[in-house]
C-alpha cells in the first residue's frame, strides 16, 4: 500500500474528495473528474503531493488534442473496417452502458422522431417508418470498446452519408453532433469525414431483428471506425455544425477522435 | 596543492574509457521514464477489462481511472516511440548493435548462463557484454518492437488492419501486448537487480565511465 496522506486526521483525503464531488452539479462534476484524473496518479508517481496538478492535466489535454489531429491525418476515408461471416458473431452480444439495462431508455417508437438541426437544407423531423424506408444494408463488424474488450455484431441500416445527402447537409461542416435519450443526456460529436465513411450507418436492426432496447432502439449510429462510445444509441437528434459541442465521455477525458 | 596537480595530470594522462556513450545514456533513461509511465497507465487500462482473473492494485497504477490512464498512455507513447526509433536507428547505423550484441551463439549462452548461476561471470570489462547480457538486451529490443506494434494494432485496428493481421486478430494483439508487458517487467526485475549487484555498471549508465 502506498502511504496515505491525511488532510484531517483520520479522514481519507481521497474519500473526502469523492464525497464532495457527489454534491457538485452534474456538469461541474464531470469536468472536475476529467481535470483531476491525473492528480492522484502524479502524487503517487512523484511520491509527494502535487499542490497544483493543473499544469500536468493541461499538458495531457494538449497532447490529446494533438492526438486528435494525428488521427484525423492518418484517417483514410476509403479504409474499410474488416467484415466477418455470420458464424463469427459474438453471442450474446454484450449490453454496455454507464447504467444498468433496467435504466436504459424506453423509447416509444410510434411517438419517436429524429430531429435534424444545424447546417442542413431540410430540417424536417423523421419518423421511424420514414427512416426505415431508406435503402438499408447489413454489415458484420467488430465493435471495440474503449475498455479494451471487443465483440462482433451484425447491424442493418441506412448509410449516414446517404441520409446527409438527402437532407442537404453541408458536408463541409466539421461535425455531426448526436443527442440521445439516455439518462443524463448522452451526446457525442462525430467528425464529418467519419460521418461520410461508407460504413457509418444509421442502424435500425441488430442481427436482422428490430434493434432491441439494449442496443439502442429505435436508432443507433454504428461507426465501425470508432471506439464504442462514439457509437451513440437511442439517438433523438442530429445537428450538422462547425462548433465542437463536446460529448458525454469526451468531456470527461476520453480522446475525442477515438478512431480505430 | 602539488599533489592535486599531480592527480589532475594522472587523470588527463589516462582518461577512463567511455563505456556508455552519451546518446545511449540519454536514450536509456528517457526510455526508462517512458516505460514506467506506459506500464503503470497500461495496468490501469487493463483493469477496465481484465484479460485474466486479477486486477492491478490501484496504488501502483497511473491515471486514477480509465480515461486518465488513456491520456497518460497516449502521451507517453510518443516519448517511447520517438526515443525507441531514434535508438534503433542510431544503434544500427553506429554499429553498436553489431559490435555489442553479436554474435550470440548457443554454446556461448549456455557457458555464460552456467557461469552466472554459479556467480563466476566476470564483469571486469564492462565494455564487453557477456552472452547472457547479449541475449537479454537483444531479446528486450525485440519485445520492445513487438509491444509497440501490438499497441499500434490496438490503437488503429482499421487504419492498420494489415498490422492486426500480423498478430491474427484484435483480441490476440491484446494478449501479445499484455505478454510483452509481462516480459518487460520480468526483464526489469532482473536488470535492476543485476545493476545493483554490479554498481559500476549503473555508474557507467549515469556518468558514462
Amino acid at each position: 500500500m502506498a502511504k496515505r496522506s491525511f488532510l484531517i486526521p483520520g479522514v481519507d483525503k481521497r474519500l473526502l474528495i469523492k464525497d464532495s464531488i457527489k454534491t457538485m452539479p452534474d456538469v461541474t462534476r464531470r469536468r472536475f473528474i476529467a481535470g483531476g484524473a491525473s492528480l492522484g496518479a502524479l502524487t503517487l508517481l512523484t511520491g509527494c503531493d502535487v499542490v497544483d496538478s493543473s499544469s500536468a492535466d493541461a499538458l495531457l489535454a494538449k497532447i490529446s488534442k494533438f492526438n486528435d489531429a494525428v488521427q484525423d491525418f492518418i484517417f483514410n476515408p476509403d479504409a474499410l473496417a474488416p467484415t466477418f461471416s455470420e458464424s463469427a458473431i459474438t453471442k450474446p452480444f454484450p449490453f454496455n452502458a454507464y447504467y444498468d439495462l433496467d435504466d436504459a431508455p424506453e423509447v416509444d417508437g410510434e411517438a419517436w422522431k429524429l430531429e435534424v438541426r444545424g447546417l442542413v437544407d431540410n430540417k424536417k423531423s423523421w419518423t421511424l417508418p420514414e427512416l426505415t424506408k431508406l435503402p438499408q444494408f447489413t454489415q458484420i463488424t467488430r465493435h471495440i470498446c474503449v475498455e479494451g474488450w471487443s465483440a462482433i455484431g451484425s447491424w442493418t441500416g441506412a448509410p449516414l452519408r446517404d441520409f446527409l445527402k438527402l437532407i442537404g447537409a453541408d458536408t463541409r461542416a466539421k461535425y455531426v453532433w448526436f443527442q440521445c435519450a439516455d439518462k443524463d443526456g448522452y451526446n457525442s460529436p462525430l467528425d464529418m469525414r467519419t460521418a461520410l465513411h461508407p460504413q457509418t450507418q444509421m442502424t435500425f436492426k441488430y442481427a436482422g431483428e428490430t434493434l432491441p432496447r439494449a442496443y439502442g432502439f429505435p436508432m443507433k449510429i454504428r461507426v465501425p471506425t470508432k471506439l464504442g462510445f462514439k457509437n451513440p444509441k437511442y439517438v433523438v437528434s442530429m445537428e450538422v455544425t462547425n462548433e465542437y459541442k463536446g460529448g458525454y465521455w469526451e468531456d470527461q477525458g476520453y480522446n475525442s477522435f477515438s478512431g480505430s | 596543492m602539488s599533489s592535486l596537480t599531480v592527480t589532475d595530470e594522472q587523470v588527463t594522462a589516462t582518461p577512463a574509457k567511455t563505456i556508455q556513450p552519451a546518446w545511449v545514456r540519454v536514450m536509456h533513461w528517457t526510455n526508462a521514464v517512458a516505460m514506467v509511465l506506459m506500464i503503470m497507465s497500461g495496468w490501469q487500462i487493463y483493469n477496465a477489462s481484465p484479460l485474466f482473473d486479477f486486477r492491478f492494485s490501484h496504488d501502483i497504477t497511473l491515471g486514477g481511472w480509465l480515461g486518465g490512464a488513456l491520456l497518460w498512455h497516449f502521451a507517453a507513447m510518443w516519448l517511447l516511440m520517438v526515443n525507441g526509433l531514434a535508438y534503433l536507428i542510431t544503434g544500427f547505423i553506429s554499429g553498436r548493435f553489431r559490435k555489442k550484441l553479436l554474435p550470440i551463439t548457443p554454446t556461448g549462452v549456455l557457458h555464460d548462463v552456467k557461469a552466472a548461476l554459479t556467480f563466476k561471470l566476470s564483469h571486469d570489462d564492462l565494455s564487453v557484454y557477456n552472452y547472457v547480457q547479449r541475449t537479454l538486451y537483444a531479446g528486450i529490443i525485440v519485445v520492445g518492437v513487438l509491444i509497440v506494434l501490438s499497441g499500434l494494432s490496438m490503437w488503429k485496428p482499421v487504419q492498420l488492419h494489415w498490422l492486426v493481421t500480423l498478430f491474427g486478430d484484435y483480441p490476440t494483439a491484446r494478449y501479445v501486448h499484455f505478454f510483452c508487458m509481462a516480459a518487460i517487467c520480468a526483464f526489469l526485475v532482473v536488470h535492476v537487480l543485476l545493476a545493483l549487484l554490479v554498481p559500476k555498471s549503473l555508474r557507467a549508465m549515469i556518468i558514462g565511465r
